[in-house]
């Protein structure tokens, strides 16, 4: 076992049994920590699979900046302290994850992931740009002109009169 | 490019060792210098600031526990260190045991990839810099959690004002450091000082003034420390408080404010550069530092505290525009000039003191929309 598999399994450890806590947790508040935690482990994995920018930004985006609006949502909410209400869903939401569970599954395993046998790139800013600023830069484009439609609706949505 | 542990310590340990046993050892030998060195550091940092401070103010400060006060640093750790351990009855326990190690950890991590030598640092990453911005950023949640976690609305106001203006404030520091990473190329720390002879700030005038501001902002010093604005929130998300942990609070933002300032000497000020030998470059880069350190504790001396309003106007119709306009400058030079010839020097000081005074002219800070009931 080299050290980047015993580093997978440390972080993959984490962040599975942060991600359940994220679900199982009745208190709201400690929830999202985990949720922050499990983007950290994520970040972490990425690391071992030489993909450093991939996991800078990872954790400068979700768990810096995402995770952080994400806890602030959750102190506007009403009675926090109470935890997540109960409600007669549960048999519903069971079935949704549990077909979401089995689908994710199917696809996981029945693909025949392609393996590379390259050495990892180093460093991966530069190639990320090409392919982003060449080859991919119309959907680029246009999913920078989405984010800035977002932006503005949201702005109007929070004008007041 | 050598570590500044691929020494012969290193070479002996790999000799009987795994490979990456050894790494590990000499990684955790390492960090353990840095964090012995910044828990040292803090204490001078903070008889710095009293005494400076209260000289701005025409006082003495500490001066009487050992010449000219020079052991209260000492004596207000034992004091710390011996304090009773005081947890609100209504706080939430492990969130709030946390919380001072979240945020000490948040400004400690940044000092991973920060060159202090040539070879000196612990790790240099391919993107460094965007490292740097993603772990200083998790000092919020520290914030938030210590803000949260104290069952006290003072507190909560303080965390709440402290993640309205990290979110505000993140945006300006990114996008400033965009014009360095554009001359230079890399977003690797020592490519970075490496890459020009020149200190960048010649070059970046523009992105210097707003990267200090901003990154002042973010870590919430003074005049931007709303987040504990003792007129208002009693101390903001410290209020309850006290003993080691209050002092792991102090020291993470100590560490985080001096990370600015070594961030600011490796992108802007060249660093480790310097006359004289090799090993001088930790003197030249701890005298950098320092004197950015000073820079931020004289602007706190200098200026009140802003109110809320006016702190989210500069971040987004101030800083954020500013920094665009230099991230298109600096572009467009570097498509003419790759170079960036010497002649560009004067240049870029000229526009970015233009900029500056055109937009001050613009924004005006006390004007603020009237809120109708």
């Amino acid at each position: 076992m080299t050290a980047f598999d015993f580093a997978f399994w440390v972080l993959a450890t984490v962040a599975v049994v942060a991600a359940l806590g994220v679900v199982l947790l009745r208190d709201l508040f400690r929830a999202a920590l985990l949720l922050i935690v499990a983007l950290m482990a994520v970040a972490g994995v990425y690391v071992t699979l030489h993909a450093d920018f991939l996991a800078a930004v990872q954790v400068l985006l979700y768990a810096g900046a995402i995770a952080i609006l994400i806890v602030f949502a959750i102190m506007l909410t009403r009675d926090v302290a109470q935890g997540n209400p109960f409600n007669s869903l549960h048999p519903v939401a069971l079935a949704v994850s549990a077909l979401l569970l089995v689908s994710l599954l199917w696809a996981v395993l029945a693909t025949d992931w392609q393996k590379s046998f390259l050495p990892p790139l180093e460093p991966t800013t530069g190639p990320i740009a090409d392919i982003l600023f060449e080859t991919y830069v119309l959907p680029f484009e246009i999913a920078s002109l989405l984010l800035l439609a977002a932006l503005v609706g949201a702005i109007v949505l929070a004008r007041e009169k | 490019m050598p570590r500044v542990w691929d020494n012969f310590v290193y070479n002996w340990l790999a000799g009987f060792l795994q490979d990456w046993v050894a790494f590990l050892i000499m990684g955790i030998v390492v960090m353990a210098i840095i964090l012995n060195f910044l828990a040292l550091l803090v204490m001078v940092l903070q008889y710095m600031d009293r005494r400076l401070i209260a000289r701005f103010q025409v006082r003495f400060g500490p001066n009487r526990v050992g010449p000219s006060g020079l052991l209260q640093p000492i004596a207000d750790t034992i004091k710390l260190l011996t304090k009773e351990d005081l947890r609100p009855r209504l706080a939430d326990p492990l969130v709030f045991t946390l919380a001072p190690l979240v945020v000490f950890l948040g400004g400690t991590l940044a000092f991973a990839v920060i060159p202090f030598n040539r070879s000196g640092f612990l790790a240099d990453l391919n993107v460094g810099i965007l490292y740097i911005f993603a772990i200083t950023s998790l000092g919020a949640v520290g914030i938030f959690m210590a803000g949260w976690s104290s069952n006290n609305k003072y507190s909560l106001f303080g965390a709440m004002r402290a993640v309205a203006q990290l979110v505000a404030y993140e945006v300006p520091v990114v996008v400033s450091i965009l014009g360095v990473v554009l001359i230079t190329e890399s977003l690797s720390l020592v490519d970075i000082v490496e890459k020009r002879d020149i200190p960048l700030i010649l070059l970046q005038p523009l992105g210097f003034l707003i990267y200090l501001a901003a990154a002042t902002a973010e870590v919430g010093r003074p005049p931007f420390d709303l987040l504990e604005a003792e007129s208002e929130l009693i101390a903001g998300y410290h209020t309850e408080y006290n003993g080691m942990r209050w002092a792991l609070l102090q020291l993470g933002e100590y560490v985080a404010t001096f990370a600015v300032a070594a961030v600011v000497t490796t992108l802007f000020l060249g660093g480790w550069k310097g006359p004289g030998p090799a090993v001088l470059g930790y003197v030249w880069f701890m005298l950098k530092a320092l004197f950015v350190y000073l820079l931020i504790l004289w602007v706190r001396a200098s200026l009140p505290r802003v109110r809320i309003d006016q702190l989210m106007g500069f971040a987004w119709k101030f800083l954020l525009p500013l920094a665009l306009l230099n991230v298109f400058i600096t572009a467009a030079e570097a498509l003419m000039w790759p170079d960036f010839p010497w002649l560009l020097v004067p240049v870029n000081i000229a526009i970015a003191l233009g900029l500056v005074v055109l937009w001050s002219s613009l924004f005006q800070l006390r004007a603020y929309r009237k809120v109708e009931a």
